[in-house]
């Protein structure tokens, strides 16, 4: 199943990712070997490959959480290299980042958890206020009843829409998704991929999304590309990117569909 | 010969680093401890944290301390008839060594490893990289919180200490003496000058900025998993409790200097 609405020809509106030549090794691993990549406004991009192929790492340069050996990245018209720690501050405020393993801050309930980057990125804000912020974000997620847990208390996939609920809170422009699926049960798999798109229509953002699950990346995928290597390989459509010759990425569409 | 002479140098090497990596988490707490936004509401909640974390086991450390303090000094003081020096002496003792060393001793065990565990924790499982991505300062609201609070409740603690083994100390007096208690507490304080308890206070809080500092740079740099958090909250034990003690002898010899 694809997915509905998918954007034809990004390519005609703005960039808010601009990836040019990025390096970066691990001692003698080198993981980015030149890459390059955009992402265009309020569009879904997959980002598929095998594991320590530098997916999560491509996206926590993103964020400013790694910093790249050579190279540019540059997020909606700021360089992340070059920013201070304040400037960075700000540009994340912009930036979701949904983790793999979902990161809720183990000690604080579900409210806490969604209030934390409300009260420190909107200092004015009242109490009714906030109460109204995380009650919107859970509804987007489905998951109100859940507001006064622990995350302990909640299922994998109620976690991981409890993580991207704590991302949505500040509103941002552009999300990265670090292995939306993993771990979790196909039906949750099909919910969170739906959420996916859901966040994009309603809150108009554009999305990197990691994954190595291709049901994923054709559900939620407006254009997909195969980490390969180091580099990227084609970008495009589903379609485009395995409609190849190239074993590597022959033998992983069939590891992922295999009868 | 070349084999053993390298790995040494590389051993030497990397404790340089990590002393220059120390050098940097210290510095960038009193970079950041000066810099807005400060995060009040967080460091009162470690310090009730800190403080309610120790204070049943304190309380039974002095207690116990002042009852067997007192009752082994007794015959070595009866041998000279001097019995009634018995509050000077234990509260000198308590307020120069006993108190802060005992406090900052279980702090370290109690409240350092815990401090170790959580950071290492957060850490492994991605939370403090989340608390940055959503333009938190992590630095600030962990490890400036939680030093702070060591830093500010290890000293109330220790003069907890000292009075809770004071009481200790009095029990066992009582047992063996007609003595009232404000009279045994006059007498346990005479002999204590205000160096005493200014040397005991900078002590106190050299000791609860040294055991907040050692966990959070535990946790905060712990790595390999679950093996990780389990490192880092031992090496909050042990560094901690062995810096505690250099300090402790530094401490007495600058203080023994200024009493001379």
């Amino acid at each position: 199943m694809h997915k509905n609405n998918r954007i034809e020809h990004p390519e005609e509106r703005d960039k808010v990712i601009i990836i040019r030549d990025l390096n970066k090794s691990f001692g003698d691993y080198h993981v980015l070997k030149g890459v390059n990549l955009d992402l265009y406004e309020r569009e879904n991009l997959v980002v598929l490959g095998k594991s320590g192929t530098g997916k999560s790492v491509l996206i926590k340069i993103i964020s400013g959480l790694l910093k790249q050996d050579s190279g540019t990245v540059e997020v909606l018209g700021k360089e992340v290299s070059q920013l201070n720690e304040r400037e960075l501050q700000e540009l994340r405020i912009h930036i979701g980042f949904s983790f793999q393993n979902s990161a809720l801050y183990d000690s604080m309930t579900v409210r806490e958890n969604l209030e934390f980057p409300l009260v420190r990125n909107r200092k004015n804000l009242t109490k009714k206020e906030k109460d109204y912020a995380v009650e919107t974000v859970l509804d987007a997620v489905s998951l109100g009843q859940t507001i006064n847990q622990m995350p302990s208390e909640l299922s994998g996939g109620q976690r991981k829409r409890i993580g991207i609920a704590r991302t949505l809170i500040l509103q941002p422009k552009i999300m990265l998704y670090d292995e939306p699926t993993a771990g979790l049960d196909p039906i949750t798999c099909l919910e969170i991929n739906g959420l996916i798109n859901e966040v994009q229509e309603r809150y108009h953002t554009s999305s990197i999304i990691i994954t190595h699950d291709l049901t994923c990346a054709k559900q939620t995928g407006d254009r997909i590309t195969m980490l390969l290597d180091g580099h990227f390989n084609k970008v495009g459509t589903f379609e485009e990117v395995f409609n190849t010759d190239d074993e590597r990425v022959k033998s992983f569409y069939e590891y992922n569909f295999i009868e | 010969m070349e084999a053993p002479k390298s790995r040494f140098v590389q051993k030497l090497h990397s404790m340089f680093y990590e002393l220059y990596l120390v050098y940097q988490f210290v510095m960038k707490f009193f970079k950041e401890v000066l810099l807005p936004p400060y995060e009040g509401k967080e460091i009162m909640r470690q310090c009730y944290q800190v403080g309610y974390r120790s204070l049943a086991l304190i309380s039974l450390t002095g207690f116990i301390t002042g009852i067997v303090f007192t009752k082994q000094s007794r015959p070595s003081l009866a041998e000279f008839g001097a019995t009634s020096w018995l509050p000077s002496l234990v509260g000198i003792a308590l307020l120069r060594t006993l108190a802060p060393l005992l406090t900052a001793l279980i702090s370290a065990g109690k409240v350092g490893s815990s401090i170790g565990a959580e950071l290492g924790s957060m850490k492994v499982t991605e939370q403090i990289d989340a608390m940055e991505v959503s333009a938190t300062n992590p630095f600030k609201f962990l490890v400036v919180s939680r030093v702070l609070a060591t830093t500010i409740t290890i000293p109330i603690l220790t003069f907890y200490t000292a009075l809770v083994g004071l009481l200790g100390s009095f029990v066992n007096v009582a047992m063996f003496e007609d003595t009232s208690f404000n009279g045994f507490i006059s007498s346990s304080l005479e002999s204590i000058t205000f160096l005493d308890i200014i040397a005991s206070t900078i002590k106190a809080i050299l000791f609860g900025f040294t055991i907040g500092m050692v966990g959070c740079y535990q946790g905060f740099n712990s790595s390999k998993g679950t093996e990780g958090v389990g490192k880092a909250a031992n090496s909050s034990v042990v560094i901690g409790m062995f810096l505690v003690f250099i300090e402790e002898v530094l401490a007495t010899q600058i203080t023994f200097l200024f009493r001379t």
